[in-house]
């Protein structure tokens, strides 16, 4: 069987918690959460996962399953870990700008939508205090804008260098169902780290606002090891839900 | 020790229009909806509402009950996640929003408990949360300054101070000591501690002996001072959820798609909204049976 776009998408989640070590990873959908999983059932073994609710899991289950726990995480607390800096954030994201603004919140006037989403959720927070990650699972235009209607997430010329408050600002990627990216563009801007298998520089740049760096360079995001696959196909997720959320 | 058992409409006919409310729970959990119910059976209006959103506040918005609105989100918490009446008043411009970071609620909150005119924080910083504010929002440089004699500058979160508080728990006794029993007490007790009037409905009231029993001494969240009024209010949680029940999906989506027509909200409104609670109680249990055929 040959490998879905979805797998590849699995393990450079995965790759996105590569050195993080004992902090919380908090993947916010399906594909990343599955990710996170795997990072912690290879080569992350001191991440800490939560249900997604209020518990910690001691043992990973796969997709929507239960395991054995091994503390309590409530939203409080939460808070708490977010203000320590000891978590990695996978967020979604609506909009996001060549600097790595997000919005999550709504499109339109601040007072008046057009159209109305969550509003700006933990987004402020995770993007000020710890390390941040973005998956969009359908990489187009319209999220990868020229500039977001409302910053939720900050991006790095939001950072303003004469204040530490802003010291632990730290986008680490953006992956999406084309590629894995960062911002060590210049200037901190979106710059193309690999392409997956498939997938050409012209049909990145065709659904992008703006010019990504490194775009001619990138190289091929790495393919699950056989043991990568296994895990994914057999322990993580046997339904198969992560190709659900991305298109194959 | 005072008897502080009230019913719903009691607990409503003791706010005024214009007051400030914050409303515990979280999204589409362990929200104080039998509360919010009686709100809407009542001609209290003109409200500033303070919450982590869910439903509570898009019943609301269907009303024309909020001016103002503090949140951290609004989110339903399952598909389609985003509550349709907040939604409708947020593009039709109708209410006032002071969107915040989720942590800032939180930290708002612990301000007011506090008695505190504010506290520093750094979420916020850089985001469109300060233009969300219109001014009302400020930042304070730390007198200390770090080793290498930079000052850092941070949010400084205004005491969120609720005139009332609605909360939602499991378990409680007529003099307001309450419990939640299920995985995440959420800020029920910061509402209560931030408001000058607090309100708990609870699926069960106990005599006081047996709510110690019953949970951990860690799951009673809630004390006497911080109890002015009690409400039993078996499935007052519903349709989010509450410790001893899930939430009722088909009956969050069937609110969903009642709102997307006029003719649709008017009948959801005159066989849920316009009743008592026992009737409200009724008609979801009939509801639910309709959907098992």
């Amino acid at each position: 069987m040959s490998v879905t776009r979805a797998e590849v998408c699995v393990v450079a989640a995965a790759e996105i918690f590569r050195g993080a070590g004992e902090i919380m990873a908090s993947p916010m959908s399906t594909v990343t959460t599955i990710g996170a999983r795997l990072a912690r059932l290879t080569f992350e073994p001191d991440l800490l996962l939560s249900d997604g609710e209020a518990l910690f899991f001691a043992e990973v289950p796969a997709i929507g399953a239960k395991a054995p726990v091994e503390g309590w995480i409530p939203f409080s607390k939460v808070f708490d870990v977010v203000a320590s800096g000891r978590r990695h954030v996978v967020m979604g994201a609506n909009q996001i700008d060549r600097f790595g603004n997000q919005n999550l919140s709504a499109f339109g006037p601040l007072q008046q939508p057009k159209r109305q989403m969550f509003g700006v959720r933990g987004a402020p927070g995770n993007t000020i205090n710890h390390a941040t990650s973005y998956f969009v699972p359908r990489h187009t235009k319209r999220v990868f804008v020229d500039q977001v209607d409302i910053i939720s997430g900050i991006g790095y010329d939001r950072v303003d260098p004469d204040n530490p408050a802003y010291r632990f600002h730290h986008l680490h990627r953006v992956v999406t169902n084309l590629g894995v990216f960062d911002f060590n563009g210049p200037d901190h801007t979106l710059r193309a780290l690999s392409l997956h298998p498939g997938v050409g520089a012209d049909e990145v740049a065709e659904n992008t606002s703006f010019e990504i760096a490194g775009l001619a360079e990138a190289g091929e995001t790495r393919l699950p090891t056989e043991e990568e696959l296994r895990i994914i196909r057999t322990v993580l997720d046997p339904k198969g839900f992560r190709e659900k959320e991305v298109a194959a | 020790m005072r008897d502080k058992r009230m019913t719903l409409d009691e607990v409503v006919g003791e706010l005024r229009s214009g007051m400030t409310i914050g409303i515990g729970g979280w999204g589409s959990r362990r929200k104080p909806m039998a509360l919010v119910r009686a709100l809407l059976r009542s001609d209290v209006t003109d409200l500033t509402v303070v919450t982590y959103g869910g439903p509570d506040l898009g019943l609301l918005c269907s009303a024309g009950k909020v001016r103002k609105a503090y949140y951290g989100f609004v989110s339903l918490d399952s598909a389609p996640f985003y509550d349709p009446w907040f939604a409708k008043a947020r593009t039709e411009g109708a209410i006032t929003v002071r969107e915040m970071d989720e942590g800032m609620v939180k930290c708002g909150l612990q301000a007011a408990a506090a008695r505190l005119p504010f506290l520093p924080i750094r979420a916020g910083l850089g985001s469109a949360v300060l233009d969300f504010w219109e001014g009302e929002l400020a930042t304070i440089p730390s007198p200390y300054p770090a080793a290498d004699g930079r000052v850092e500058t941070l949010v400084a979160m205004p005491a969120l101070n609720l005139d009332a508080a609605f909360v939602h728990l499991d378990l409680a006794d007529k003099h307001g000591n309450a419990a939640y029993t299920g995985v995440d007490p959420y800020f029920d007790d910061l509402y209560c501690l931030a408001a000058e009037r607090r309100y708990v409905s609870a699926d069960r009231l106990v005599e006081t002996e047996e709510l110690v029993k019953a949970v951990p001494q860690q799951a009673i969240i809630l004390n006497r001072m911080l109890v002015d009024g009690v409400v039993e209010s078996p499935g007052g949680a519903h349709f989010t959820f509450s410790g001893s029940y899930g939430r009722d999906e088909k009956f969050q989506k069937h609110y969903v798609a009642a709102a997307q027509t006029p003719e649709s909200w008017a009948e959801f409104k005159g066989r849920y909204l316009d009743v008592p609670e026992t009737e409200y109680q009724a008609a979801v249990h009939a509801f639910a049976e309709e959907q098992k055929l």
